[in-house]
């Protein structure tokens, strides 16, 4: 049975019709889905932005033009995958996430 | 106060208390029998006679989707459907009350199918009685009417913002001629507040409807909805109550026919309880102790009020108009033995299922039933008929 100290919502809390403030996902940390993460070769890597494009959670940054890269931000990253299939340049790499 | 009854085609005597309660939006696709109440409503906003949105949509299921959305967005919000077209909505019927969505929907009741069937029982009812809609049965053309000016009172109430279901029986309502009196504009405009949505898409105020409820948060979010839906009990009572004040009309939760020194109670929903009091008063003319109970709000269920009025019964004789496959009892029966179950002294309760997709049910049926109902319980012998099936 669910323990009160765990309940992250009570009855008696809950918004009537059970609605939520603009940006609240922001407070929902889905990187602790993540079995594997990616992990980047920065040396192979060249700029083009299909993982920012592509990551289907957004969770790509851009780092800018001096820094030339994208930065995965992994509080979000589930670890899909879809950036390494398609970066082109394989330089992202898959591995399993040790917690 | 009491205006002169006109006849009037029952369908559209809830159209014009539609009209009468000054609706904002309708979305609503045709579906027999409940195809008049709409059809009526779309010639009102056509020829300007009701300020509203008339939203032709392509299916049930985005007619209550449009309406979730309507009231989210602060409209009084009107619907009417039948039979396949309810079950069309359903995924929809059970998001509204958890968003509090005070959307009135007229369910003019129809058998389900197969086989395909377009006349009355109470099977698209009782096939989504879990969804968390408030829910009333009218018995007559005149409550049909009262009953929707009031289901806009009652589902707009800052306590309660829930959906409610008007249950109106297919054709033996929908489709009679029946004298009613139509309240003026103004008498309705003072029983009814404007609607002042509890919750609302505002965009000085944003806010997401819908949302994912995560194991850490789906029991809280439906418990939350039961609670507003038995404690809409009270406000159903109060508007009846008030309605009686402005209309001189009155209505309870439950009403009773001849119980004070009945030995058994006939338990009714819908039109069939006018045919069960001709029939009770003939019984009574040849000295048998018979009443009727007939159950108004069907959800929330009024325990309290139910328990009180069967209490002088020895016989209790539930009549479903559905037929729950797979069980021996209808709905109404399974709930009705769920709730005395606890009680140390109850009366013997039988079960009769009759009237399914639109056969006759006539006084000999419930002097059949009472007759069946006064017998000793014989062991073995289920306390349970399907009344006139031919095997």
């Amino acid at each position: 049975m669910a323990k009160e100290i765990d309940a992250l919502m009570k009855v008696r809390d809950l918004p009537a019709g059970f609605t939520a403030e603009p940006g609240s996902t922001l407070a929902f940390k889905t990187g602790d889905w993540r079995s594997m993460r990616p992990k980047l070769d920065r040396e192979k890597c060249i700029y083009c932005g299909f993982c920012y494009i592509y990551c289907p959670d957004g969770v790509y940054q851009d780092m800018g033009k001096d820094e030339k890269w994208y930065k995965p931000d992994f509080d979000y990253c589930k670890g899909c995958g879809v950036c390494a299939h398609e970066c082109p340049k394989d330089c992202i790499e898959m591995v399993l996430e040790e917690v | 106060m009491a205006g002169k009854p006109i006849g009037l085609e029952v369908s559209l005597a809830v159209a014009e208390a539609v009209r009468l309660c000054d609706a904002d939006v309708v979305a609503a696709y045709p579906i027999t029998p409940q195809t008049h109440i709409v059809e009526h409503l779309s010639e009102l906003v056509a020829d300007g006679k009701l300020d509203a949105a008339y939203i032709p949509v392509e299916s049930e299921q985005s007619a209550m989707s449009s309406c979730i959305g309507s009231a989210a967005a602060g409209a009084r919000t009107f619907t009417a459907t039948s039979s396949q077209g309810l079950a069309l909505m359903n995924e929809m019927l059970y998001i509204a009350p958890v968003l509090r969505t005070p959307v009135v929907m007229a369910i003019v009741n129809r058998a389900l199918s197969a086989p395909i069937n377009i006349w009355n029982d109470h099977s698209d009812i009782m096939s989504v009685r879990d969804a968390g809609w408030v829910a009333v049965f009218a018995e007559n053309g005149q409550e049909s009417l009262d009953l929707t000016v009031m289901a806009f009172r009652i589902a707009e109430d800052p306590r309660v913002s829930l959906p409610v279901s008007v249950n109106i029986d297919g054709f033996t309502l929908s489709h009679f001629i029946e004298p009613v009196v139509l309240p003026e504009p103004g008498e309705v405009a003072g029983y009814l507040p404007p609607f002042r949505p509890l919750v609302k898409l505002d965009i000085a105020k944003p806010v997401s409807i819908g949302l994912l409820g995560t194991p850490e948060s789906y029991t809280e979010a439906r418990k939350a909805t039961d609670d507003v839906l038995l404690a809409s009990k009270a406000v159903v009572s109060e508007a009846f109550a008030d309605f009686r004040k402005h209309f001189g009309r009155e209505y309870n939760l439950v009403e009773t026919y001849l119980t004070e020194d009945a030995e058994t109670i006939l338990v009714t929903m819908g039109s069939i309880s006018e045919t069960a009091m001709t029939a009770v008063d003939e019984m009574r003319a040849e000295g048998v102790k018979v009443g009727v109970v007939r159950i108004r709000l069907w959800r929330p269920f009024p325990v309290e009020e139910f328990k009180a009025a069967i209490r002088p019964a020895k016989n209790l004789a539930v009549i479903d108009r559905h037929m729950v496959l797979g069980v021996p009892d209808g709905p109404v029966a399974l709930e009705v033995k769920s709730l005395l179950y606890a009680d140390p002294v109850r009366p013997a309760i039988s079960n009769y299922v009759l009237g399914l997709g639109g056969r006759d049910v006539t006084r000999d049926d419930f002097k059949h039933i009472t007759k069946r109902a006064q017998e000793p319980e014989a062991p073995g012998r289920p306390r349970f008929e399907l009344v006139g099936v031919w095997e």
